[in-house]
């Protein structure tokens, strides 16, 4: 059924009797031609791109629990593409452009809503490293502007420019940055496979891959046995728990990242900032709340719940770039498992088994990724070789050093 | 007619009447009131507006649980919005106003959206706003932002201060009803140390509002009793306006504590609210049950109420809730409600009982109805009556007030903040806590007792077995054991065959069909019915609606409640506020911050500051007449260059490491030879990371065999400390060395400039001369005729004759002092880190803006320190990966303008001359630059691919955020001295 | 994560006075290990759901690195060792 506000107005007069469900619940069939363990963003955009774009649509997303109940399902629903690295800026352009469109593709509206984001800086060396990637952000053709703290001010007035520790000297902001609704991204991507034949399976937890001659040829399932022809794996921060099941060993370690959400309020803050001087973002989502995030918690986690000591930094960084959210209440904290990988970078690629494929270590920014992550797995899995835009996240980057790390950490997750 | 104050009863003062305002309209109540009781007492009924329909809404509830009466309290910076009147202590001077509403809450022109509903049922913005494509940004969501959202916040700054503390105890005691009362008092005699916290302004919880015998004494009584004893005892401590929002691992409790809420005067010497982290040994969960409302068309019309809130407005705060009350009950409680109301002389209309054939005992006036519901509710911003189906028959019954007794829920939010699930209950129609967690009990109504008797014995046997267990030998329960009675009746999650919109979730205007259409179109699952309908997303986080869209969504699904589940109960229980999580770390004191021992001298001495981390830095030291920061210092690197200058270096982190392998330790740590570095030298060195990147640079000295002094980045000082102690202790075991961080210890000032020896000779009692103290020395010396005893470093960062001399930190600023009168004979003036970086970029020197996570060695030239002899060191294993030896990494250049008169910045590309801006053209960017008055021109470092081989190629330096595209040519990035003629002079 | 750590040396002490940096499940490899080994310590890493050893520093307190065995699901801590002693990691 298509949607639209006529296919609305038309079902209102009939008592909204007539909606079909956005998604079957099918019987896992014997075989597909592809199987996708994960039924989160990553999981179910690769599902849609292989059947919409790649004509493969013999395909089942095995979800353990309800789809988007990962991390697509809690996080801080920002997008944007401002990377400095040449192995991530085009990916994260492509998808801003795919988000662009992405409504009309997929005929849901997932409020994407490019309201600008800005990126605090609060010292001339943020302001010199704002500066280079503002440029390399340029050189690929994508939007940044270098503001001045004059020019930050006529947006943000109720910022704290002389903050008594570190005032703001400005922003990098790239104003097609913004937000999106989160649960409809998974929502959307469910529908639109769903409708191009693609299997989505609910409550089907993975326990066991199976392997002949080399080869994957299905998985153990609480639902039974599912044949494929070839595997992905799509598992966020339970890759590790997967990948054991082939003896892969990941460059990944599972953190917690809490978020939270405020009452909901009349429109207080309209674009998405991120403080320089503490680790905070927030943005206002069309509901009223304010949705905010600031570090992980530091320690290897899976378990969807963090503590309460990171919970203060947050809210003490939040008051530091906004006084007067002092007396705002925070409604509600949650925690997300992360699969942080040892650069900061994703990987999408090929694995020691040739019918097997792996997408992991988004870290904390997979939402935004999640069409670019979805098309590039979908042209791997599809035709055996990496788009030209995900080239660069190979698992052997880090044998052959060649990281892709834009924090320059190095290989301890817990600072990425 | 609507609600209104008795002339008698309840437990307010009435000699303390209290002043308020709602909606600019003064009113009074009194002491002993919550908000919500004293606008009920002011007949004031409708409060507030929903969400998306903006129906009329009225007080439901007198808790937490409250998803109607939202109102904003305050003025200016001290505005609240979104704040339940429920919960409100009423003070004088407060001042509420409505929310979600214009003009006002008694018209409300956004009703409108009512008549729309049809087309506004769940979900269906995903739907539509879709075409065209640009109009959604543009039109629509601005739209939506405005209407949605409920109370505006302030921008104005929070006058008020706030605080966190951390408390331990035994026995945390959650609520101070029956069953906390009973835990505390069993703890509290048997020697425990206890705290016992309640979100009310009075404990007691259902005491306050029973009106039947307990023991055979009255409620009241029993209460006060209990009270007295508590009070007595020094172990027990009573938080009361204490909400417990969250359980975290290790047994931790969030709590926040209300000190100055209840009043228009703020102390501003205490904070308002205050957090409490309290570890506990054990803790009892005596939550108490919320009641459920029935889901019956126009459940959301003002007068309508929980019957168990109609109780306790009526027996706390002697409230009428109206002239006529219908009570619509599936529950015992329905009953109790109605006696205390005709005992108050009040009249109710009917007991609607939807049990056909449940066993009653009633004695009162009023008729029951059994085996009837309320169908619909009738009344617009009030309640005129209500119909009823008995029997097949439909009846309208005239009442301006209904209490609904849907059933209890127990309330097992916190029992769920760490993972553990709930467990559905048939027997008791609830959902329990999970069972057996460690460190937390539940006991009384939150473990599904119905009787205040047994909620007694519930809680003092409980609290006896856990504090046998944790070793108090002569615990006994406080009150016998009772056994519990209660009967639990069917749930009735839904009334069938209502005509107006039956509502599940208040806040959210989230009403029966909404989650029908969620199950028919594919989002029955628990959370995704959450997510589609926001059923249960409201500022009440479903407190009420939850439990009755479970048993909705299990009824559509034609499956048990236990089949469908919960959504995930999280912190916090109640909304907390940013000031609270905040405390005291705000302002000036968001961070610490930290002083160099020199700060008031360079303060003394003009200098302006930046800040740098924690740390305040001085930056330059303007003198009379420059007025721009560039003039300073321009004039400082050409007096340090020409004469002398002294510059405050003692933030740089300074590490002592003694012990007999210390030097075989930094030649494992070092990617250079340290082995053998004699006494009395320093060497430059470079410190990898294990994937064979740099991690930190500086000198490390050798004072005497077994001891070494290292100094690292300002920035790097605590890592590279935790970095030795790593190596040392969970590496290399096995070698004798220790550290001692002396950041602190040592006030360090570099001395630079051609003239800086004959100034600082005249300091230091040991000859400096070139022969006696080359490049390189360090030493320990004795200065001002042996007043004082040093180290002396003859070490340079601006490629001067240098030194940098370390004393004592107390010492410091009377050193600089001596230096600087020694030598202003010389000229020698005071610099700052903005002409230190102006002189080390003239050299090509090195900082973390080019050490920046991503380069090796050889990237800076330093191919050659790294040791190919030495058997191991700290990242030497990764260094020969592909990728670190391909010839096009970026490497270290200088870059400067063709035109002096042009300049480029920090943080400019590097392309090729003509090539089209691109990534793929992209060959690099500055990483440092600055002007530099004695080439006249700017100049800058450079990561470039094949840097090092581009020498005297034209390049554009490409900054596009500035439109500044500036010819340059690449270069040696030693500018000035190449020779070093003035480091060794 | 749980709120106290039970050092070896100054006994239970708030989370807050300790820093993690990550698996001590790990051991340096020889200097000749080969490029194997020397990839699978610095980047790979066994993440497990369930008991994991690890590396916090007392930071705050006798700063000694030390071993915690903590569960990644529970949170629980099982066991503290200083790393010295461990052994394991040399």
């Amino acid at each position: 059924m298509r949607y639209s506000a006529f296919s609305v107005f038309l079902n209102a007069l009939r008592g909204n009797k007539g909606w079909a469900p956005a998604w079957r619940s099918p019987v896992p069939k014997n075989h597909y031609d592809v199987v996708i363990i994960g039924g989160g963003g990553h999981g179910l955009a690769t599902a849609y791109y292989l059947a919409k774009e790649f004509g493969v649509t013999n395909v089942a997303v095995l979800e353990k629990g309800y789809i988007g109940s990962g991390n697509v399902g809690r996080n801080t629903t920002i997008i944007r593409s401002n990377y400095l690295l040449l192995g991530n800026n085009p990916f994260y352009e492509l998808s801003m452009k795919l988000w662009e469109g992405l409504e009309q593709d997929f005929n849901f509206n997932a409020m994407v809503s490019q309201r600008g984001v800005l990126n605090l800086y609060h010292s001339d060396a943020q302001r010199d490293a704002y500066t280079r990637r503002g440029n390399a952000m340029r050189l690929h053709g994508v939007d940044a502007d270098l503001l001045d703290r004059h020019a930050v001010r006529q947006m943000l007035p109720f910022l704290d420019f002389d903050n008594a520790r570190f005032p703001i000297q400005g922003a990098l902001m790239q104003k097609r940055g913004g937000t999106v609704r989160h649960d409809a991204v998974a929502w959307g991507y469910a529908r639109g496979a769903d409708m191009r034949g693609v299997d989505i399976i609910q409550n089907c937890e993975v326990t066991g891959i199976r392997r002949e001659n080399g080869r994957v040829t299905g998985v153990e399932t609480s639902q039974g046995f599912i044949g494929c022809g070839k595997l992905a794996l799509a598992a966020a921060g339970n890759s590790t728990v997967v990948a054991d099941m082939v003896d892969l060993k990941l460059p990944i370690e599972s953190h917690v990242l809490q978020a939270f959400v405020s009452e909901g309020l009349k429109p207080f803050i309209d674009n998405v900032v991120t403080f320089g001087a503490g680790h905070f973002y927030v943005s206002q989502s069309d509901k009223g709340g304010l949705v905010f995030g600031g570090d992980i918690d530091g320690y290897n986690s899976y378990a969807q719940r963090g503590n309460l000591a990171t919970v203060e930094h947050v809210a003490e960084a939040g008051v530091a770039m906004i006084p007067a959210l002092s007396r705002v209440r925070v409604l509600r904290s949650w925690g997300g498992v992360m699969d942080m990988s040892m650069d900061g970078s994703p990987i999408i690629d090929r694995t020691h088994i040739d019918n097997l494929y792996l997408n992991a270590g988004w870290c904390y920014g997979g939402f935004k990724a999640t069409p670019a992550s979805g098309f590039c797995y979908a042209h791997l899995i599809a035709r055996n070789e990496p788009h030209e835009t995900g080239r660069a996240f190979r698992l052997d980057r880090f044998a052959r050093g060649r990281m892709i790390d834009e924090k320059g950490v190095g290989s301890q997750p817990n600072l990425h | 007619m609507t609600s209104y104050r008795l002339s008698r009863g309840g437990r307010i003062d009435r000699a303390k009447p209290l002043d308020f305002t709602f909606d600019g309209k003064p009113m009074q109540g009194f002491a002993g009131d919550t908000l919500a009781s004293a606008l009920l007492a002011n007949g004031r009924q409708l409060v507030g507006r929903s969400f998306k329909y903006h129906r009329p809404r009225g007080i439901l509830t007198a808790g937490a649980a409250e998803p109607n009466a939202l109102v904003t309290i305050g003025e200016g910076g001290r505005t609240e919005a979104n704040t339940r009147a429920t919960l409100v202590e009423l003070y004088s001077g407060l001042t509420a106003k409505s929310q979600n509403r214009w003009p006002s809450v008694d018209f409300d022109l956004g009703a409108i959206n009512s008549l729309l509903s049809p087309f506004l049922g769940a979900g269906f913005y995903y739907k539509t706003f879709m075409w065209p494509a640009a109009f959604w940004e543009k039109v629509y969501e601005p739209i939506i932002r405005k209407a949605a959202g409920l109370g505006r916040a302030t921008y104005e700054p929070d006058p008020d201060s706030y605080e966190k503390c951390w408390a331990h105890c035994d026995l945390l005691v959650i609520g101070a009803g029956p069953a906390g009362l009973a835990a505390a008092l069993t703890a509290g005699r048997a020697g425990a140390r206890v705290i016992l916290a309640d979100e009310g302004f009075e404990p007691g919880g259902s005491l306050l509002s029973e009106t039947a015998p307990v023991s055979g004494k009255s409620a009241s009584d029993l209460l006060a009793q209990t009270l007295a004893e508590l009070a007595d005892m020094p172990n027990v401590r009573i938080f009361s306006r204490t909400t417990v929002f969250g359980w975290y691992d290790g047994n931790v409790f969030g709590a926040v504590e209300s000190v100055q809420k209840n009043t228009a005067t703020i102390d501003p010497n205490r904070p308002v609210e205050r957090i409490w982290r309290i570890a506990a040994k054990q803790a009892i969960l005596a939550s108490g049950a919320e009641e459920r409302p029935l889901v019956f068309g126009g459940n959301d019309i003002p007068g309508v109420m929980m019957a168990g809130a109609m109780r306790s407005y009526l027996n706390r705060q002697a409230i009428a809730p109206g002239k006529s009350t219908v009570i619509f009950t599936n529950d015992a409680s329905g009953y109790a409600a109605a006696a205390d109301l005709e005992a108050a002389g009040l009249d109710v209309a009917a007991i609607v009982d939807s049990r056909p054939d449940a066993a009653r005992t009633w004695s009162g006036k009023a008729r029951i109805l059994p085996g009837a519901v309320v169908v619909d509710a009738k009344g617009g911003r009030s309640l005129k009556g209500v119909t009823v189906l008995n029997n097949g028959r439909t009846e309208t019954i005239a009442a301006d007030a209904l209490g609904m007794a849907g059933g209890w829920s127990p309330i097992i939010h916190l029992a769920c903040h760490r993972g553990a699930k709930p467990v559905w209950s048939d027997a008791k129609a609830a959902f329990l806590a999970p069972q057996a967690q460690e460190g937390l009990t539940v006991v009384g109504a939150a473990a599904s007792i119905g009787s205040i008797e047994a909620c007694l014995a519930d809680g003092a046997g409980k609290a006896a077995s856990t504090l046998l267990a944790l070793g108090f030998s002569k615990a006994s329960a406080a009150f016998a054991e009772k056994a519990d009675t209660t009967i639990v009746s069917k749930p009735l999650w839904r009334v069938h065959g209502s005509k107006g919109k039956a509502f599940v979730d208040y806040q959210n205007d989230v009403h029966l069909k909404d989650l029908g259409l969620a199950v028919s179109e594919g989002y029955g699952h628990v959370e995704l019915a959450k997510r589609y309908t926001t059923n249960g997303m409201a500022t009440d986080q479903g407190k009420l609606s939850n439990i009755n869209a479970i048993g909705i969504l299990a009824e559509a699904r034609k499956v048990s409640p236990a089949d469908v589940g919960t959504t995930t109960f999280r912190p916090f229980y109640t909304p907390l506020s940013f000031g609270a999580l905040t405390g005291a770390s705000k302002g000036k004191h968001f961070q610490p911050v930290r002083k160099s021992p020199l700060h008031d001298w360079a303060r003394k001495n003009g200098a302006v500051f930046v800040e740098t981390g924690l740390w305040y830095r001085s930056s330059w030291f303007p003198k009379a007449g420059e007025t721009t920061w560039r003039e300073s210092v321009d004039r400082e690197v050409l007096n340090v260059r020409k004469n002398a200058g002294i510059c405050d270096v003692s933030t740089l982190g300074k590490i002592e490491i003694f012990g007999r392998d210390a030097a075989e330790f930094l030649n494992r740590v070092y990617c250079n030879a340290f082995l053998k570095l004699p006494i009395g030298k320093a060497r430059y060195g470079l410190m990898l990371r294990e994937d064979g990147m740099i991690y930190d640079d500086g000198t490390t000295s050798r004072l005497g065999e077994t001891h070494f002094f290292m100094t690292t980045t300002t920035a790097y000082a605590a890592g590279v400390m935790n970095h030795l102690e790593f190596c040392a202790q969970a590496l290399w075991p096995d070698l004798d060395v220790q550290f001692a961080s002396s950041t602190d210890q040592w006030a360090q000032i570099a001395v630079a400039g051609p003239k800086s020896r004959t100034i600082l000779q005249t300091l230091v009692d040991e000859d400096i001369s070139d022969a006696a103290f080359p490049f390189l020395s360090a030493k320990e010396v004795s200065l001002c005729g042996g007043m004082l005893t040093g180290r002396l470093f003859r070490i340079s960062f601006s490629g001067e004759l240098a030194y940098e001399l370390a004393v004592p930190a107390g010492y410091g600023e009377a050193i600089a002092d001596a230096i600087m009168d020694a030598g202003k004979p010389h000229g020698i003036c005071p610099y700052g880190v903005e002409a230190l970086g102006v002189m080390r970029i003239e050299k090509g020197h090195v900082t973390h803006s080019e050490i920046n996570g991503t380069v090796i060695p050889s990237d800076l030239g330093f191919a050659k320190m790294v040791s190919t002899t030495k058997p191991d060191f700290i990242g030497k294993a990764m260094l020969s990966r592909e990728g670190l030896m391909a010839e096009d990494r970026l490497s270290l250049v200088g870059v400067k303008p063709l035109d002096p008169a042009t300049t480029f910045k920090t943080g400019s590309h590097i392309l090729s001359e003509g090539a089209v801006p691109s990534l793929e053209n992209d060959h690099g960017y500055v990483s440092s630059s600055c002007y530099s008055p004695n080439l006249g021109s700017t100049i800058g470092l450079a990561l470039v691919k094949h840097g090092p081989k581009r020498h005297g190629e034209h390049v554009t330096v490409w900054n596009d955020l500035k439109n500044e595209y500036t010819k340059a040519v690449l270069c040696s990035p030693v500018f000035f001295d190449p020779e070093n003629g003035k480091l060794h002079g | 994560m749980a709120s106290l750590i039970a050092c070896p040396h100054c006994g239970p002490r708030p989370k807050e006075e300790f820093t993690v940096r990550g698996d001590a499940g790990i051991t340096r490899p020889a200097p000749d290990a080969g490029e194997d080994a020397w990839h699978a310590y610095v980047y790979l890493r066994d993440n497990p759901r369930g008991r994991h050893k690890e590396h916090w520093h007392h930071t705050s307190g006798c700063r000694r690195w030390l071993v915690v065995e903590r569960d990644t699901m529970t949170h629980t801590i099982h066991a503290v060792s200083d790393a010295s002693a461990e052994g394991a990691t040399a």
